[in-house]
């Protein structure tokens, strides 16, 4: 079950115009998602991971068609849907949902939970009020808000709670699969773990597959079966979740996991920590060669020149270097 | 930059050419609207009415009508009204540009200094007496009606108390070229700036503080605060300046309109002929030469003031500098 | 001691009644030292701050208690005297640097702004200042970085800007509040690596405001947990990492996810989420989510007690 490709990429791209002809320095292209094939199996939860800016959202964003697609392909279940139009694209709204960062902006402030949770299943489903009631009581249940709150307004909730509503009109469809964009950033830490647990408790009960973003990693790591990790748009490294945090290959996902505070009880200073120079580069003036070559502590001549693809050099353990650690 | 300014031009320029076909079209091809039969009189015969159509050539196609009136505008200047023969309609917009700009300019800076302080003062002092009398006051000003309160300047200054010390100063209504005196120029004006003025401060003074007030609420405030900055100083150098923006746009809204001819209940009260009355008394007879010679003028004052203000934006705000 | 906060309390009057944010606070901190503080939102980390720094304005607070800096009691202090402390004794890094600098002026003259409202020198000698603070915060370029305006930087650039221009006037006291929580974790590294060497080169006294218990392990010498308004443990790093006392700091230790070893397959979440300072709960304010509280949690409120290392709960107090 695991197994079959829910959801696929080819050398997906998206680009995006900035300016027009007349402005001063003319039309210009950014690459915000260039050449990314991933594949997402069944039931399983693949994390993005980079830093703002990298593609992650827009890569997000694209896998779920709410933005065109520029090149490359996208297939859901084996079918090609890079192309469809909107309305070819209805049926499949209901089986890819999205679950935004910020709890309060993404509800409707004047409406009552209840309400915002019941719209999907009146604009997609076939329900009378009587079935749509029972399904949101269900939903619910399921997401762990009481009963007498569908008649709560969201500011009447905690962070934490306001999620959860978001959750539930995500999952009131029945989807298949879920992009989970920073669903859990703007939550008090104590709340986090709840929010994580109740994920993984659906994940499971309703066969879900997702797409978590995040850029808290060890939250990333929790959640997320495989992980791919982003750069400048594009896919540096990709495997389980367990295998890239244990032993990064390649030297920006190194620097990165590395950068990651943690809780430490021995005297400081034990954790080998690579700290990058420099900022990430424009993405309208991409380095040549390898996109990470002018931050990355081991590059050579070639780096600069030669772009690495992303190549399976072990199974299920992916890396886009020329020289990774393995 | 320079690629800017002249695209900026461009723009203009094209916005300009819009609103004279436009005008064009309302006033001599819609339905109805009969030039000739307007020139011609009442109960005038179809002859003469063919020949006035003849005459001003109302028998040509509508874009060489077009074409002859844009000539006579802007390269002979030779255009004469329909309604009083032999009144040349380009002179008469020169005549009257410069009592309205003198007009609208004096106002403006009056209205742009008192108000900037009126909105600096209520922010500082917000929620104290002093706040509240200047925002009721402000209240005041844009409550009376121009029209009104010009009579009843008049009244004060021209009849009533004329003869009191106070007021023996002000000179009989109507307008005096500054090149012949400057003194007469100034003296007369001040009555009808502070008219016009008291409206805009009422409204720019609440603005003002209103931006103000919400920039006080900026994490950059705080950081000035944390700077140990002085009160006023984060006031004056970092509230007030972000909150210009909103100040400048509408002031090119208000000047850009003031000065294309929305002055004239102000130009009418104090007897000074200038581009709004014109407009007026043009409107009045259906002097389409007249009218359409205005409007370009206006048109092209409004878009002058649109070009200024963005270019204002660029001073005021370096974010925009760049993208 | 550089600073000395004794039961500093600040409430603020609101339509709904009246909020405690901060109740009872006390801490002390000592030459270049690091104090981390920690807490969830409404926890009166950030309040706490403030009202060190006399950042206080609204109208319907009031502070209570004493704040001595080198001695000195701010409570109370005249605000002319209070500014001529701040941003030249008592500097500030705030949390969001998109927001914290005025977006029209460049960040030299931003800079240079605060260096002379305190000390009297030219304008050039402000710029060559800057310049030097520039380079110290490890800007690339910094001649030319002096020239930019701030939505032309970077937020981690921006940040660096921000904590130069905190530190232009040798702050003996350093205030940072979550400086790091806008920022991509490869930049926060920066960041926590400048200000462990500014410690160091300045010997300035920091107090860091944080939600991430990693970011306070990685730097604070002593740690400050705090809870809805009041200090429910303090201890050395050591002594609060190793042996967390307080069920919240255990509990909240507890819900982070491992980044190394084996995956919890559920993690230990803290039930419920932090009260509203409108309608704390009787007695301890922890009490209704902690997984070990008894009958004395509910009627009386636990102290913190005496102690370098202390918690503030009854269970604590009875082992």
């Amino acid at each position: 079950m695991t197994d079959s490709p829910i959801l696929e990429t080819r050398s997906l791209g998206k680009r995006f115009s900035i300016g027009t002809r007349f402005s001063a320095e003319g039309k210009r292209t950014v690459h915000a998602v260039d050449n990314v094939s991933l594949t997402v199996r069944r039931g399983e939860t693949v994390g993005l991971v980079g830093e703002s800016g990298c593609g992650k959202s827009t890569l997000a964003r694209c896998l779920v068609r709410l933005y065109d697609i520029s090149d490359g392909e996208l297939l859901f279940e084996g079918e090609d849907i890079t192309s469809k139009s909107l309305s070819e694209l209805r049926p499949l709204r209901r089986r890819l949902q999205m679950v935004f960062q910020d709890p309060s902006a993404s509800l409707n402030p004047r409406r009552r939970v209840g309400d915002l949770v019941a719209e999907p299943l009146r604009i997609h489903g076939k329900l009378s009020s009587r079935e749509i009631a029972a399904r949101v009581a269900e939903l619910f249940e399921l997401v762990g808000l009481l009963p007498d709150h569908v008649m709560r307004y969201p500011h009447e909730f905690s962070g934490g709670q306001r999620q959860r509503v978001g959750i539930a009109r995500a999952i009131a469809l029945n989807p298949d699969l879920v992009v989970l964009d920073e669903p859990v950033s703007a939550l008090d830490v104590s709340v986090q773990a709840q929010i994580v647990n109740l994920l993984a408790d659906l994940q499971e009960k309703l066969n879900l597959t997702y797409i978590f973003i995040a850029h808290d990693l060890s939250v990333v790591r929790q959640v997320s079966t495989r992980i791919a990790v982003m750069y400048l748009g594009s896919i540096v490294e990709e495997g389980p979740a367990e295998e890239v945090f244990a032993t990064s290959a390649h030297p920006y996902s190194q620097a990165l996991i590395s950068a990651v505070p943690v809780v430490e009880t021995t005297p400081s200073g034990t954790r080998k920590r690579i700290i990058l120079t420099g900022d990430v580069p424009s993405p309208l003036k991409p380095p040549s060669g390898c996109r990470f070559h002018p931050r990355c502590p081991i590059a050579v001549e070639r780096c600069r020149t030669e772009r690495p693809e992303l190549k399976e050099y072990r199974p299920g353990r992916k890396v886009a270097c020329h020289f990774p650690t393995v | 930059m320079i690629y800017a300014i002249l695209r900026r031009f461009g723009q203009m320029l094209f916005v300009m050419f819009g609103i004279s076909v436009i005008v064009f079209l309302i006033f001599f091809a819609t339905p109805g609207a009969d030039p000739a039969a307007r020139i011609a009189g009442r109960n005038a015969s179809p002859e003469v009415l063919e020949a006035v159509r003849h005459n001003f050539g109302f028998d040509r196609p509508l874009y060489v009508q077009y074409a002859k009136m844009m000539e006579k505008i802007f390269v002979t200047g030779d255009l004469t009204s329909f309604v009083n023969r032999g009144w040349k309609v380009v002179p008469a917009v020169m005549d009257s540009i410069p009592v309205t700009l003198s007009l609208v300019f004096g106002a403006a800076i009056l209205w742009v200094v008192v108000s900037i302080i009126i909105g600096i003062v209520a922010a500082a002092t917000r929620d104290s007496w002093l706040d509240k009398l200047l925002m009721a006051l402000g209240l005041l000003g844009i409550s009376m009606p121009v029209y009104w309160l010009g009579e009843v300047m008049n009244l004060i200054t021209q009849s009533r108390y004329h003869d009191s010390w106070a007021f023996s100063w002000v000179p009989p209504l109507g307008y005096k070229n500054f090149s012949d005196d400057p003194k007469g120029w100034f003296l007369t004006l001040i009555i009808p700036w502070i008219t016009l003025a008291i409206l805009y401060i009422g409204i720019y003074g609440r603005v003002l503080r209103a931006a103000i007030i919400e920039s006080l609420q900026e994490d950059f405030i705080r950081t000035a605060r944390a700077k140990g900055l002085s009160e006023t100083r984060i006031l004056l150098r970092h509230a007030l300046r972000t909150s210009l923006i909103a100040f400048v746009t509408l002031f090119g809204l208000d000047f850009g309109a003031l000065v294309g001819g929305s002055a004239l209940l102000t130009e009418v009260v104090f007897g000074l002929h200038g581009i709004g009355k014109l407009t007026y008394d043009a409107l009045q007879n259906l002097d389409l030469p007249m009218i359409m010679a205005t409007v370009m003028y206006a048109s092209m004052f409004v878009v002058i003031a649109n070009a200024v203000v963005d270019f204002v934006y660029i001073l005021l705000d370096p974010r925009l500098r760049t993208s | 001691m550089i600073l000395s906060v004794r039961d500093l309390k600040v409430s603020f009057r609101t339509n709904d009644g009246l909020v405690r944010a901060i109740d009872g606070v006390s801490f002390d901190l000592e030459e270049s030292e690091i104090l981390g503080v920690v807490g969830e939102s409404g926890s009166g980390k950030t309040v706490s701050l403030l009202a060190v720094m006399g950042l206080i304005t609204d109208p319907n607070a009031s502070i209570e208690g004493s704040i001595r800096y080198k001695g000195r009691e701010l409570v109370g202090l005249p605000p002319r005297e209070l500014r001529r402390l701040r941003g030249n004794e008592i500097a500030m890094i705030f949390q969001d640097p998109m927001t914290a600098l005025t977006p029209v002026y460049t960040i030299g003259w931003q800079i240079a702004e605060q260096i002379r409202a305190h000390q009297n020198i030219s304008k050039a000698k402000a710029m060559a200042r800057v310049e030097e603070l520039l380079a110290e915060v490890n800007f690339p370029n910094p001649h030319e970085a002096m020239s930019r305006y701030p939505h032309q930087l970077s937020g981690g650039m921006r940040q660096r800007a921000v904590i130069a221009m905190a530190l232009s006037c040798n702050p003996a006291l350093l205030v940072a509040d979550e400086p790091t929580t806008a920022l991509d974790v490869t930049v926060q590294a920066g960041i926590l690596d400048l200000v462990r060497k500014l410690r160091a080169t300045h010997k300035s006294a920091v107090v860091f405001i944080t939600h991430d218990m990693g970011v306070v392990s990685e730097l604070a010498d002593r740690v400050m947990v705090m809870y809805a308004g009041r200090v429910v443990e303090r201890g050395s790093r050591m002594e609060l990492f190793s042996d967390p006392r307080h069920p919240y700091t255990r509990a909240l230790l507890g819900s982070i996810p491992p980044l190394t070893g084996e995956k919890p397959r559920r993690l230990p979440a803290i039930p419920g989420s932090p009260p509203s300072l409108l309608r704390l709960p009787q007695g301890c304010a922890f009490g209704p989510r902690c997984p070990v509280h008894y009958e004395p949690c509910v009627t009386g409120r636990p102290d913190l007690g005496i102690g370098t290392h202390a918690a503030a709960c009854f269970r604590v107090a009875q082992a």
